[in-house]
């Protein structure tokens, strides 16, 4: 390939075939001082990898936990098949030393191959971020079974709306802090495509952000559809936000009570949700919607990623496993004044977030409520934990309304298969 | 985010017209001139550190325009760059820089005997002078491009070079990584430190990455002389002082700069400098002397005039707010600094602010005792 013939013939590699031809040193010289870089093999020698460790001592994520000198001597010159390297995994983490309300993984994959070749780093944030999951010993559950869910219909009175969602990413293409143009235009052909199929309840259009209205775009927003334009540091320094918003879209049903993010933190954000507390409709939604989607692209001989150990395969390691989040908007106004309310949300294995979803404080009295786990608890378990939970925090706050003492649950089993 | 070399031949497995960049929204300098075809012709391409054209073009496709300036749109990993993308690099180095040639010869000048004047500016309308430009050093990747070692190594050589110097030049070295909170808002303040990267034209390029790691101040102990280490470009170097004396500052600048220069060489790391493209800098905008030289300057009548605008123009000059570029106006103070960069010499550029700042500052006393300046309207330089 004459490309590739060419590329050898550039750099410091001419300085070699020149000398050998009897131009001497003069001309090697010659090469080094004009050239203002050295080459990718030659930095390798110049720069070991205890020259490129990066400073974490003021970090506090989980990547910066688990890092060590000898891992990273380790990992630094591999490469995926898709050619992402470790430097690349780990650049949101090293940007971005902290965060004020949760503990940030600090890195990303860029393919799934990523989680085998960097499986020394990634395993150690793995476990940490999910309550010591071993990768290497456990298997994950998958269960989409909806119908074995029980008192999945909430007090409206006070739970608002509720909502699920996961990810699923298409295998064979890179994730998107990695891809090319080319490859993220090509998720969007072959998810657009496969949704067009859907019918009934779930048809629905696709609304791709370069072409969108602003009017469009603003009323998908103020309804909680719309994804923003990252401005998360987390999310841009990790590459996330590259050629936005170039095949970046929403699909979603015509009742708008099943919609898919393209192209934003994963291939595809998948999304159930209603006014009101039937959480158990939500997610009988979730898993039918789900499994017809993945009917539809297997049909052009598309899959997800998957893997028995990991789950579903997604950008960032937090999300591994079911992928899932979910949670409802509830009003807890005596019950959140109460200091045991952050214990009793610990023990149901429950996160609370503001209304604006992660990195959001909480607007009045109202919070997100969803799952903390994510890998080792499969989707009808992580769901009957919020709904189980949920159910409690509301006659908690039923009980102080009541002026009635309320008590802490005991610690949710945290299955380790 | 920069990728190495070999996410580039994974690239190519992917057709030209599917990889090309969807530029119908954009306006600035890289986007006037990508067509499909060069970027077929050029995507094939990378310099010896592996800089590919998608790296050259992120912060152009990322950043579609600017309120207040036609972005460039464009950055260079390492001195190569201009050479192997000069397809793209030349056509926008023509257009941003006012018509200069791909076969252009920039001359450079740093002997301060060689200004005129700048000694009187009327320091109750001049309120700071301040000279800057920016220099790269040789054999090492650019802020963009470069990994930890890299910068960490262009930061060992920098301080070691800086603390050399002697006289009205010694000073301290500020490491971003341990300078405290209270250092460093008062070297905010005082105009000297720069600011952890915001702006997305600079994070889209991936300037900011690792930050602070390697990042840093050295002043002299009189602050007048100031060096950023591993910002937007390896060196910046900074002259400045209150009030309106152009001419020491610059002279110091000159000075300073031969001094530091003297010493990267002994290290066989001298900077980077070409006689077509003068001192190579990470920005396109930058190249050639890479010298903003400028004052703050109260211009509140003046600055209202109809022919503001045009008056800077032609006297080759540019205003900025007082927080820099990105910035507005305060009260009627203006930073007023030459436009060009490239095809004329640091004397040439510093001159046409000497000149042109107290011609505007005479302006601006005619107007105050409400007369005309129509006369004094001057021909475009």
């Amino acid at each position: 390939m004459a490309s590739m013939f060419t590329r050898v013939l550039s750099g410091r590699n001419t300085a070699v075939i020149m000398a050998g031809l009897g131009a001497g040193t003069l001309v090697s010289s010659y090469i080094m001082m004009t050239e203002s870089g050295v080459s990718a093999g030659e930095k390798k020698k110049l720069y070991p990898p205890s020259a490129d460790y990066p400073d974490l001592r003021k970090h506090n994520n989980c990547l910066a936990s688990a890092l060590t000198p000898a891992v990273y001597g380790q990992l630094r010159d591999k490469l995926t098949p898709n050619n992402w390297s470790l430097d690349q995994c780990i650049q949101t983490g090293v940007d971005n030393p902290g965060h004020p309300f949760i503990k940030t993984v600090g890195m990303v994959a860029g393919d799934e191959e990523s989680y085998e070749v960097f499986a020394e780093i990634f395993n150690p944030v793995i476990k940490d971020r999910h309550n010591g999951y071993d990768p290497t010993t456990m298997k994950h559950p998958t269960d989409l079974d909806s119908s074995k869910i029980t008192s999945g219909m909430f007090d409206e009175n006070y739970v608002l709306s509720s909502r699920v969602r996961t990810g699923r990413s298409i295998r064979g293409l890179s994730l998107p802090p990695a891809c090319t143009r080319a490859e993220r235009r090509e998720v969007e052909r072959v998810v657009v495509q496969g949704l067009s199929g859907l019918k009934d309840d779930l048809a629905g259009k696709y609304y791709s952000l370069t072409e969108m209205t602003e009017q469009e775009q603003q009323q998908l927003i103020d309804d909680h559809f719309l994804f923003d334009k990252p401005v998360s540091p987390l999310l841009t320094c990790a590459g996330m936000a590259r050629d936005w918003p170039d095949a970046r879209g929403i699909w979603h049903n015509n009742e708008k009570t099943f919609l898919i993010w393209i192209n934003e933190e994963d291939h595809t954000r998948v999304i159930s949700m209603e006014k009101g507390g039937n959480m158990k409709r939500v997610f009988e939604r979730f898993c039918r919607g789900l499994k017809e989607v993945e009917r539809l692209i297997q049909e052009r001989g598309w899959e997800f990623m998957w893997n028995e150990r990991l789950g579903y395969i997604l950008t960032c390691p937090s999300n591994l496993g079911t992928g899932l989040r979910a949670g409802v908007h509830v009003r807890l106004p005596l019950l959140s004044k109460d200091s045991r309310f952050n214990k009793i949300l610990d023990n149901l294995r429950l996160q609370k977030r503001g209304t604006g979803g992660v990195d959001t404080a909480a607007v009045g009295d109202t919070f997100d409520i969803s799952n903390l786990d994510r890998l080792g608890k499969s989707e009808v378990e992580l769901v009957q934990c919020v709904i189980d939970g949920v159910n409690y925090l509301i006659d908690c706050e039923k009980k102080l309304e009541k002026s009635q003492d309320i008590s802490i649950p005991p610690p949710v089993a945290q299955s380790k298969k | 985010m920069p990728f190495g070399n070999t996410h580039n031949n994974f690239k190519l497995n992917y057709k030209a017209d599917d990889e090309y960049p969807d530029l119908t929204k954009h306006n600035n300098h890289m986007a006037k001139v990508l067509s499909k075809e060069m970027y077929g012709k050029l995507r094939e391409k990378q310099t010896p550190t592996g800089f590919t054209l998608d790296d050259v073009i992120q912060t152009g496709v990322d950043n579609p325009g600017h309120p207040f300036i036609m972005t460039v749109g464009c950055v260079a990993g390492d001195e190569e760059s201009y050479e192997v993308f000069k397809d793209l690099f030349d056509p926008i180095i023509c257009d941003r820089h006012s018509g200069y040639k791909a076969t252009d010869k920039h001359k450079t000048d740093l002997n301060f005997e060689n200004l005129k004047g700048g000694d009187d500016l009327d320091p109750n309308y001049v309120l700071s002078s301040r000279v800057r430009t920016g220099r790269s050093i040789k054999g090492y990747a650019l802020p963009p491009h470069n990994s930890r070692g890299e910068r960490r190594a262009v930061e060992k050589l920098s301080v070691e070079a800086l603390n050399s110097l002697d006289g009205e030049f010694k000073g301290k070295y500020y490491p971003l990584k341990s300078m405290t909170d209270a250092e460093q808002e008062q070297l905010i303040a005082d105009h000297f430190l720069f600011d952890k990267p915001v702006s997305p034209l600079l994070l889209a390029a991936g300037m900011a990455r690792d930050w602070p790691d390697a990042r840093g101040i050295w002043h002299n102990e009189n602050k007048t002389f100031l060096v950023w280490v591993n910002e937007e470009d390896h060196l910046r170097v900074i002259a400045m002082q209150k009030g309106g004396n152009m001419k020491e500052v610059f002279k110091r600048f000159c000075v300073g700069l031969q001094r530091i220069e003297e010493i990267f060489k002994k290290h066989n790391h001298g900077f980077m400098w070409n006689e077509h493209l003068g001192f190579v800098l990470t920005c396109p905008s930058n190249l050639g002397t890479g010298l903003r030289g400028g004052v703050h300057v109260k211009l509140p009548k003046l600055s209202t005039h109809a022919k503001f605008e045009e008056i800077l123009t032609r006297l080759r000059l540019q205003k900025r707010g007082t927080g820099g570029v990105d910035t507005a106006s305060v009260g009627g103070v203006f930073d007023i600094s030459n436009a060009d960069r490239i095809g004329s010499s640091e004397v040439d550029q510093v001159q046409c602010v000497v000149d042109g700042v107290k011609l505007m500052v005479e302006m601006e006393k005619k107007l105050e005792k409400g007369e005309s300046i129509d006369s004094m309207i001057p021909a475009q330089k």
